[in-house]
């Protein structure tokens, strides 16, 4: 049960990073992998402030989201002004950020042992919350503190995605959704296209960012590598919730996101529990999302062959 | 050729093409003068049909009014203000447009009133507020409602799920949501079915007569042109080649104009006016 509850919280975290992929994918249209090295950023910009002490966990997780949009929006520069490939401009600064992330913290790995953080705070909340060290769930029994730990990243989770579905309601955000589906028709509305790319891209990073700084405080270090493969995590979690959901409104789409990065997880600890590798599990993920890609058209080639099977001795009646 | 017409008199410019010129892949073998020193002046209210043969220029003129092409030469004036230098996103407070194709007006993903939504905010900031709220909604019900399509009950639709026609009624009321400085359509009822096409038309002619907006309309009807062109301009291989005016533009009629088509086609390029370059136009 501890262990549910620890892959639930870890899937909440990077159910913020889910949405920010989800914003430069599914509005611009681009796999930013500009989010590998904007998690490490957050998670390493809050550890150092959390480990000196010149900052309690709310004020370094709201660094840790400053610095991703900072990511964010330097690669949306490179985008936009340096006319770089959208693709090109996120390697380059995933790349950059890899140095400076090492830089920022002095050393590949920055544990966060006698610091106050997220998790500390939530160890010390849950007793009080729950009147006691561990809390029964029905036939299982559980730490209070992980389970306050749970709440709270589920109260920022969901803060974070009403805040996300207002923002897309707004004036700016709604001509922000229409500059990747129809820059054409945005630009002759006299909305700047290249600014609203630089602002989405500051905020997918900015939530990616969030995410690293949460996660850094949750599992208690942050470390050079722990970015690598999350674009590739996000876009399965986007995946998985619109498999789940279809083609559903908006505010419904941010949900199925946060849900398909919660299951994925679950998915995850799960193959882990019956024996799968850990070394298999970025393997594992680019697989799923690479069938998540190519069975839909493999479905669709499939009910077209088909329809034209069926078609012929019907007395060609078909197309 | 150009004569004043009494009505635009007196009447300050809204629109003020001076030695306007582009090339296309300059300085290669595929060079393409596509505007070729254009000087046009278009008073406030005046609605004015482009005419011209395939790669004339005249949906590149448009183009470089509304800024999505830069000039090589020349210089552009919208209601007495020098926008020669300024982006298309900043040109959209003075122009609405209109494009050919309907799928380039609309959003499609988006509901009808997301779409209006943006369309209320042209040449406006666009800041933290909501962008439908039920204010703006009931005014959109009132204003969708006299096209008469019935689309005022479904403003939560996608707008790319509706018909052709349909898209484009609803682009003509979003880029007139605020009165234009100018109206640029681009062949805008050509890629629907004649039906359609007239409807769109009409609803033009009420929007653009009825308001006395100054309107650019590029078209290949020559019925069109006569039916609604208060001036007609002819262009062929990027210049100005006939500019029908008050009693010129009166006496014409759709033979006369494809007369002058015919002409257009037999003149050599080193033959059009004013200067005496050759030049291939592109659309």
């Amino acid at each position: 049960m501890t262990l549910l509850i620890g892959a639930l919280t870890i899937g909440l975290i990077l159910a913020l990073a889910a949405l920010g992929v989800r914003t430069s994918f599914r509005i611009f249209g681009i796999a930013d992998i500009t989010v590998d090295g904007s998690l490490t950023l957050g998670a390493s910009v809050a550890a150092v402030l959390l480990v000196g002490g010149s900052a309690g966990p709310l004020v370094a997780t709201l660094a840790g989201f400053g610095a991703g949009m900072v990511a964010g929006m330097v690669t949306g520069f490179l985008q936009t002004r340096c006319r770089i490939d959208a693709l090109l401009s996120g390697i380059l600064v995933m790349t950059a950020l890899y140095s400076v992330n090492l830089h920022i913290m002095g050393r590949s790995n920055v544990p966060l042992l006698h610091a106050r953080t997220l998790a500390t705070v939530a160890d010390a909340a849950g007793p009080d919350w729950f009147g006691g060290g561990e809390v029964a769930l029905g036939r299982w029994i559980v730490p209070a503190g992980d389970l306050a730990l749970l709440l709270m990243v589920a109260a920022i989770v969901v803060a974070v995605a009403l805040g996300l579905g207002w923002f897309f309601h707004t004036e700016i955000g709604t001509a922000m959704r229409a500059s990747g589906e129809s820059p054409q028709m945005i630009r002759a509305l006299g909305a700047d296209v290249e600014r609203l790319r630089v602002i989405g891209l500051a905020i997918a990073n900015g939530l990616v960012g969030l995410a690293g700084a949460l996660w850094a405080q949750v599992q208690g270090f942050a470390d050079a590598q722990m970015g690598i493969g999350m674009v590739v995590w996000g876009l399965a979690s986007v995946i998985l919730g619109e498999a789940l959901s279809g083609t559903t409104p908006l505010g419904v789409a941010l949900t199925a996101t946060v849900l398909g990065s919660i299951l994925f997880r679950l998915l995850i600890a799960l193959a882990l529990g019956f024996g799968l590798n850990p070394n298999d599990l970025k393997l594992v993920t680019a697989l799923f999302v690479f069938a998540a890609l190519v069975l839909p058209q493999l479905i669709a080639r499939w009910r077209r062959a088909q329809a034209t099977r069926r078609a012929v001795p019907g007395g060609g009646t078909g197309p | 050729m150009s004569h004043p017409s009494e009505a635009a008199q007196g009447r300050p410019a809204m629109v003020r093409l001076g030695a306007v010129a582009r090339t296309f892949h300059p300085g290669t073998p595929d060079a393409v003068r596509a505007l070729d020193g254009i000087d046009v002046e278009i008073p406030e209210g005046e609605w004015v049909v482009v005419l011209g043969t395939n790669g004339s220029g005249k949906s590149t003129l448009l183009n470089v009014i509304a800024g999505t092409f830069g000039l090589d030469g020349g210089t552009i004036a919208l209601g007495g203000q020098d926008v020669t230098h300024w982006p298309e996103h900043r040109r959209a407070g003075i122009i609405g447009r209109i494009f050919q194709n309907p799928f380039s007006g609309t959003a499609p993903a988006m509901s009808i009133a997301e779409n209006f939504a943006l369309a209320s905010r042209r040449g406006r900031t666009r800041g933290f507020r909501p962008a439908v709220t039920s204010a703006f909604r009931a005014e959109l019900r009132a204003r969708v409602s006299t096209l008469g399509m019935g689309l005022e009950d479904r403003l939560d639709t996608a707008i790319g799920t509706l018909s052709g026609g349909q898209r484009q009624a609803l682009t003509l009321l979003m880029a007139t949501w605020h009165d234009p400085g100018v109206l640029l359509l681009d062949e805008h009822t050509a890629a629907l079915d004649p039906r359609s096409a007239a409807q769109v038309q009409a609803l033009t002619a009420d929007i653009v007569q009825g308001r006395r907006l100054t309107a650019l309309m590029v078209t290949h009807s020559m019925p069109q042109a006569i039916a609604y062109g208060e001036r007609i301009i002819m262009m062929h291989r990027g210049r100005v080649l006939h500019d029908f005016r008050g009693e010129a533009r009166r006496r014409l009629g759709v033979g006369d104009l494809l007369a002058c088509f015919e002409d257009a086609r037999r003149t050599p390029a080193d033959d059009v006016p004013p200067s005496p370059r050759s030049a291939v136009g592109t659309d």
